[in-house]
């Protein structure tokens, strides 16, 4: 028996407007771009949804109603959720319809898809509760399984998952983690058996996600039947196939012209002319299948790049320089008990921003150029630490205020 | 009260101290022979007798092309005593007794000697019609020259010696390339072009069979401004120089106080952006107060510069310095944090791989050919200067960015090679060869 595990991950960020050092001081809405329309996040949500998110997400409603094995599971980041309920409800409403099938699973992350955990295990909790409430709001679901922000893993993070009451999460099936052991299995989190674990199949999972569109691939063009034929050969090597991969991928990252909606429209038929394949959703995956030992992950593990670790986020100086300055302002921050202040704050822990940073490639140019929004990384840097000069500034005037009134109050 | 201006002046005069001569470099000895074209070159100076990077990159692609086993002779309109090992180097006006006075004054960059302070109107437009004729001379005594030479490609450089390049290739019919390291439309920075000049350009990209272009934003101009068509035309990057690296770094004190120091160097003429330089210094100096900006080089621009710092209230943090060579120009490169080229056309810009390879940070005007070749730089419109007081601010403010421009230009500085410039000449040289 093989079952097929489908994850989307549903995300968008709030991407830092044009600012410079001129605005600091003047400027705080540092999240409304409309001049640049590559950094205008409301014309980039209207573009993505009308693209990939509306289109994909009838064509599944579509494929749960026509077969009724086929499930499927999301994960929707809180940055994303609330753009959507102030400038597109109508996409929030295709997922509840989705939801409302009994078949799509939803999983909890961090309500600001952030790097929280690396910096401070306190924000990071309060960020993944907050994504439970969210959730839990939006949805009326409790998720039972995580997914860390870009399948970010390591044992201490299980630990925390673990005590936090979630039953699997998800990891990336990278090799230096498994080893000669398959992806094809369940497995459990280092010193807790009761934390299953499901590994991203990153083969089959990019074969969509990646080479789909690819002209230079041998196997292009890729139809569903050929897929359908690669997964179930695992069957009698393995239980289970995790196909994880961002939800842009259909519509977004492939444009409708590669034939990505009609490969998606037939996989479902394909995939079930094998006999011996079923879908599963996470939760569904690690009650049926025994897990196969325990997995070691001292290090950060990823789904990014060919490294699979942090330095999509975190290899230059910049970065580190960036995320040192931001978490260091954590306790100020949080003291404060301004709202908007805390709000922006998290808003700038989304990984996006590091990743908009990040200079490995650059030379080359590849990924990384085509997702960053901004002209270079350097760019991107600058107008970040310009918005966290301006958040000093409040973080100081909020602190004069505070002063103020309570000298105010205080008895002569 | 002793203005900070001159305190910085003197500190600064102690700091730089004189200036040398540049001294030539060596031949390196792992030059292995494998072609054997001959190459009649036309050009207009070598250092040390250069006024500007034109003699420099003919010297520098010459040396390289030689390692590679090339053989250049080099043709310079005037008898100047200078002696480089690997190249055989030829003076048009030898034999030629009339010798004007004037051609002491002859400059490459008619605009940059000529302030309107020096020369009256006429004065300068009879300068600037003798340097036309010297030029239509030096092409007339070439044909002599390319009569007397074996060689089977002829190469010239910038509109100075195409009537050399043309008149030789006229009476040998030998194959000309043109190599254009800078237009009339950049040294002019678009405004009051020399009908004579664009001319003499003109002719001698439609007569050139092949024509060499220091960056795709020449090449661009090429296309627009000549009528040239792009198949005719091959990019060509420069290289870094070898430099005269002893100077050290100073100001050291000054710096320890927090001061920081940013430099421009260049010629000061509209073409390299003196003007948009120091706007975006007053900017600077609104939000990151601790700063000396080094203005390096000369030009008819100066006095208007000068001027308008002092107009702006700013002298104090802005230091001239004139002209500087070799030792105190690796003295610049490391003194600075950081180097701002905001021309407003620059066909390549060498000096940006200079900073780079010194590990001083640049922000280079996106209307340059060496934007095109590094992504380790930070790259500006040269109009706005909000956004290159932005760019400054950073690189000044964040040690982060400064390490990360540092490490990583220098290292893309470093493959800008000549080795790589002549290689790709060679190239445009074979396919003659084998077309013939």
């Amino acid at each position: 028996m093989s079952s097929v595990c489908f994850y989307f991950q549903v995300h968008q960020p709030h991407r830092v407007k044009k600012y410079t050092v001129f605005d600091v001081g003047s400027d705080r809405d540092y999240f409304k771009d409309s001049h640049n329309e590559r950094l205008d996040n409301k014309k980039i949500l209207e573009k993505v949804a009308r693209k990939a998110y509306l289109p994909t997400t009838a064509l599944l409603y579509e494929l749960l109603k026509k077969h009724p094995e086929f499930k499927i599971s999301f994960s929707i980041s809180g940055t994303l959720l609330e753009q959507l309920e102030e400038h597109l409800p109508e996409v929030i409403d295709s997922f509840k319809r989705l939801v409302a099938t009994g078949r799509v699973e939803l999983l909890n992350e961090t309500y600001y898809h952030s790097l929280a955990f690396i910096h401070s295990k306190d924000e990071f909790r309060r960020q993944v509760e907050h994504h439970q409430r969210k959730i839990d709001s939006v949805f009326a679901v409790k998720p039972k399984v995580f997914r860390n922000t870009e399948l970010i893993y390591c044992n201490d993070l299980s630990q925390e998952i673990a005590k936090m009451g979630y039953s699997g999460m998800l990891l990336e099936g990278a090799d230096h983690v498994l080893g000669w052991r398959s992806p094809n299995y369940i497995y459990s989190a280092k010193d807790n058996p009761n934390l299953k674990l499901l590994l991203r199949n990153y083969k089959l999972s990019d074969d969509i996600a990646f080479r789909f569109s690819n002209r230079h691939w041998e196997e292009f063009p890729l139809n569903s039947s050929k897929f359908a034929d690669w997964v179930s050969q695992v069957n009698g090597t393995g239980e289970v196939v995790n196909l994880f991969m961002d939800f842009e991928t259909f519509g977004e990252h492939h444009w409708e012209d590669t034939g990505i909606f009609e490969f998606l429209r037939t996989l479902p038929r394909e995939l079930l002319k094998h006999p011996d394949n079923d879908f599963v959703t996470p939760s569904e995956a690690i009650e049926r299948y025994e897990h196969r030992g325990e997995l070691d992950v001292p290090d950060f593990t990823s789904w990014a790049d060919i490294e699979r670790d942090l330095s999509a986020w975190l290899s230059n100086p910049m970065q580190a320089d960036a995320m040192k300055k931001l978490y260091g302002l954590e306790k100020k921050i949080l003291l404060s008990g301004d709202e908007r202040l805390i709000e922006d704050w998290r808003r700038l822990q989304t990984s996006d921003h590091f990743y908009y940073m990040c200079t490995k490639w650059f030379a080359d140019g590849d990924v990384h150029k085509y997702f960053n929004p901004y002209e270079t990384p350097y760019e991107a840097f600058i107008n970040y630490m310009n918005v966290i000069a301006d958040l000093k500034l409040r973080l100081k005037e909020s602190s004069a205020l505070r002063t103020r009134r309570k000298t105010k109050l205080s008895p002569k | 009260m002793a203005k900070f201006g001159e305190v910085f002046s003197r500190v600064f005069r102690q700091a730089f101290g004189q200036f040398k001569r540049r001294s030539l470099g060596k031949m390196p000895k792992n030059s292995s022979p494998v072609v054997g074209e001959k190459v009649l070159m036309f050009g207009w100076e070598l250092p040390p007798f250069n006024s500007g990077g034109l003699g420099v990159a003919c010297f520098e692609l010459a040396r390289s092309l030689t390692q590679f086993g090339v053989k250049v002779t080099f043709v310079l309109p005037q008898t100047q005593a200078i002696k480089i090992p690997f190249l055989k180097l030829l003076f048009a006006d030898q034999g030629n007794l009339r010798v004007k006075s004037v051609k002491t004054k002859l400059h490459p960059y008619i605009s940059s000697k000529l302030s309107k302070d020096d020369l009256t109107e006429s004065e300068k437009e009879r300068y600037s019609q003798e340097l036309v004729s010297e030029v239509e001379g030096y092409g007339r005594r070439a044909v002599k020259i390319a009569k007397s030479e074996k060689f089977d490609i002829i190469h010239a450089h910038d509109w100075l010696s195409f009537p050399a390049g043309v008149e030789a290739k006229r009476a040998t019919g030998k194959p000309l390339i043109v190599h254009v390291h800078a237009t009339e439309f950049d040294r002019c920075g678009g405004e009051c072009v020399d009908a004579r000049i664009y001319e003499i350009e003109k002719r001698g990209l439609e007569a050139a069979d092949k024509i060499i272009v220091v960056s795709d934003f020449t090449k661009r101009k090429i296309i627009k401004y000549y009528g040239i068509s792009a198949d005719k035309i091959e990019v060509v990057h420069n290289g870094l120089t070898s430099l005269d690296r002893k100077g050290k770094a100073s100001l050291e004190a000054f710096k320890k106080t927090g001061y920081r120091v940013v430099l421009f160097l260049g010629r000061m003429t509209l073409q390299k952006g003196p003007d948009w330089f120091l706007k975006a210094a007053q900017k600077v100096l609104r939000v990151y107060p601790k700063v000396l900006f080094i203005m390096v080089g000369t030009g008819d621009m100066e006095r208007q510069v000068i001027e308008e710092a002092a107009q702006m209230g700013i002298s104090d943090r802005v230091l001239f310095t004139g002209y500087v060579k070799n030792e105190d120009l690796s003295r610049m490169y490391r003194t600075a944090d950081l180097y701002v080229m905001p021309s407003v056309s620059e066909p390549f810009g060498i000096v940006a791989l200079e900073a780079l390879s010194y590990k001083t940070p640049v922000i280079i005007s996106k209307q340059s050919g060496v934007a095109e070749t590094v992504n380790h730089a930070l790259k500006v419109d040269f109009w706005d200067t909000d956004e290159i007081a932005n760019k400054i601010n950073a690189i000044l403010t964040h040690p982060s960015l400064r390490r990360c421009l540092k490490n990583y230009g220098e290292a893309e500085a470093k493959k800008n090679n000549w080795r790589k410039a002549a290689l790709k000449c060679i190239g445009v040289y074979r396919s003659f060869a084998s077309s013939k």
